[in-house]
């Protein structure tokens, strides 16, 4: 069980209180996490990644365990910590102003 | 009698009819209508609303607090029945629709996909630059059919909905028409205008900044270039160009669809000939720099304009918020400055925050980027706050309810 905890507007538009808890499958990368994500709540399609490439967001992030993996690969195996459901994914819109 | 429970093609029939009986509109009809204002702003949408004495105003929201609100509109088929564009920089464009007057809300489809390879258009440096989807600007939905709904997005292009907004598609002619020589204004590559024609369905005017107007007498098929007399010297090495101008918005009234008027970046101007050709008509304005222009409800020949002092300086002359109104369709105009600041006024009015309703005498309203949504419920001659402190306003649209 993957924890996932979303940024206050993402939770809003999701109708999700407190933290999203995913079934991400034995090897959960960052990807299949988010797929998971998305298809628990398609509402979220287009506001993290673009639709069609699936490429992040440039002002949205991906931290775990103090460690950040916005920059990662899909691909990327999710920390152990993480994928037992021990510490959560955070998505966190990044500082900016406006 | 509820207008729902009403076929589309009988309130069609109905709702044109009302333009042309205006005059003849009772005062009893219109006490008993209620006025809905939708109101964009850069954090969150608002819902004001009214009887038809519009004197005292109840105000919702915010809805969707905290996301940049470009536009909501409802539709004429079905006016509890509203599409929002609900947009963020963090997190993208979402769709949002309401079935009861903006009580609840449920998200809809955001896939704004151009058809096939949408190819370069003009970039700041004079490169060409690979057409990206940003944010919906304007939504303007079907005056006959409640599921249809049309999207101006930027990257420039236009959208459809015929599913009360689940799945969109673009009408890609509209790309044909000089596209690689549409640039972005510093606000960006907006397609904010989007007019439907009611006496001809398969022609439809879209304005874009900064590449111009544009008509098709198809349904969207194919384009034309609708431009010329635009001019341009400041903006434009050609000021004659066929595109590239920054026109900032185009109304007509729906009783005469072929007169358009548009409030360009400098120039407010006007069209007999549904965009054949265009001629100047800012007349004796202040300054003919200004974002909206509106037409009056029951006189096609009635426009509002609020100028602004210039591009440099986007605020009105002399720190005095006026809107000015001809009754000539334009050329002579007359300040309306009773219950708006007259002083150290430095607010703006955008290209989308100015409507008008459908009661008599005619009401009309504005947003500011100051906050303040003012109204008249007597065709401009007065003015009052209704509420002064919102977000900067991006949007207003007044709907007029039984």
């Amino acid at each position: 069980m993957i924890r996932v905890v979303l940024p206050y507007h993402l939770r809003t538009l999701a109708g999700v209180d407190g933290e999203v808890q995913l079934d991400a499958g034995r090897a959960a990368t960052l990807g299949s996490t988010l797929d998971a994500l998305e298809a628990r709540h398609p509402v979220l399609r287009g506001t993290l990644r673009d639709r069609t490439t699936l490429h992040r967001r440039p002002f949205v992030r991906f931290y775990a365990c103090k460690e950040d993996l916005s920059n990662e690969q899909p691909d990327v195996l999710l920390p152990d910590a993480v994928a037992s459901g021990a510490e959560p994914l955070f998505i966190v819109g990044a500082m900016a102003g406006g | 009698m509820p207008w729902r429970s009403l076929s589309p093609r009988g309130l069609r029939k109905g709702s044109f009819i009302d333009f042309h009986l205006g005059a003849l509109r009772g005062s009893i009809a219109d006490a008993m209508s209620r006025v809905r204002i939708l109101v964009g702003t850069k954090k969150g949408a608002f819902i004001l609303t009214s009887d038809g004495k519009r004197e005292q105003w109840e105000i919702s929201g915010p809805h969707f607090a905290g996301w940049e609100i470009y536009h909501l509109k409802g539709s004429p088929a079905e006016p509890d029945r509203i599409y929002a564009s609900q947009t963020s920089g963090w997190f993208g464009q979402v769709i949002q629709r309401s079935l009861d007057g903006g009580s609840t809300w449920e998200a809809v489809g955001n896939d704004f996909s151009y058809e096939g390879n949408p190819g370069t258009h003009k970039w700041y440096d004079g490169t060409q630059h690979p057409w990206e989807f940003k944010r919906v600007w304007h939504l303007e939905p079907s005056p006959a059919d409640p599921e249809t709904v049309y999207a101006g997005v930027e990257d420039a292009a236009l959208f459809k909905s015929s599913d009360g907004g689940q799945t969109w598609q673009e009408f890609r002619g509209l790309r044909d028409a000089k596209s690689q020589l549409w640039q972005p204004g510093a606000g960006g590559m907006g397609l904010h205008t989007i007019l439907l024609d009611p006496k001809h369905p398969q022609r439809i005017f879209v304005a874009i900044s900064a590449a111009g107007v544009f008509r098709t007498d198809d349904g969207g098929g194919t384009w034309k270039v609708a431009n010329r007399g635009l001019k341009s010297p400041y903006e434009l090495p050609d000021p004659d160009a066929e595109v590239g101008h920054c026109v900032h918005r185009i109304a007509m009234h729906p009783s005469r669809p072929d007169v358009l008027y548009m409030q360009k970046h400098w120039d407010v101007m006007r069209t007999e000939n549904g965009g054949e050709s265009w001629q100047e008509v800012s007349g004796n304005l202040p300054s003919d720099f200004g974002f909206p222009i509106e037409v009056h409800t029951h006189e096609p020949e009635t426009i509002y304009v609020v100028p602004i002092k210039s591009d440099s300086e986007h605020f009105p002359p002399d720190g005095k918020l006026r809107v000015y109104r001809s009754r000539a369709g334009g050329n002579d105009w007359e300040a309306l400055t009773k219950g708006l600041p007259q002083k150290d006024c430095y607010v703006n009015v955008l290209r989308d925050a100015m409507s008008v309703d459908a009661l008599e005498p005619c009401g009309i309203y504005f947003g500011t980027t100051g906050g303040q949504v003012y109204g008249s419920a007597d065709d401009g001659d007065t003015w009052t706050a209704i509420v002064r402190d919102l977000p900067a306003v991006l949007s207003i649209e007044a709907q007029t309810l039984p």
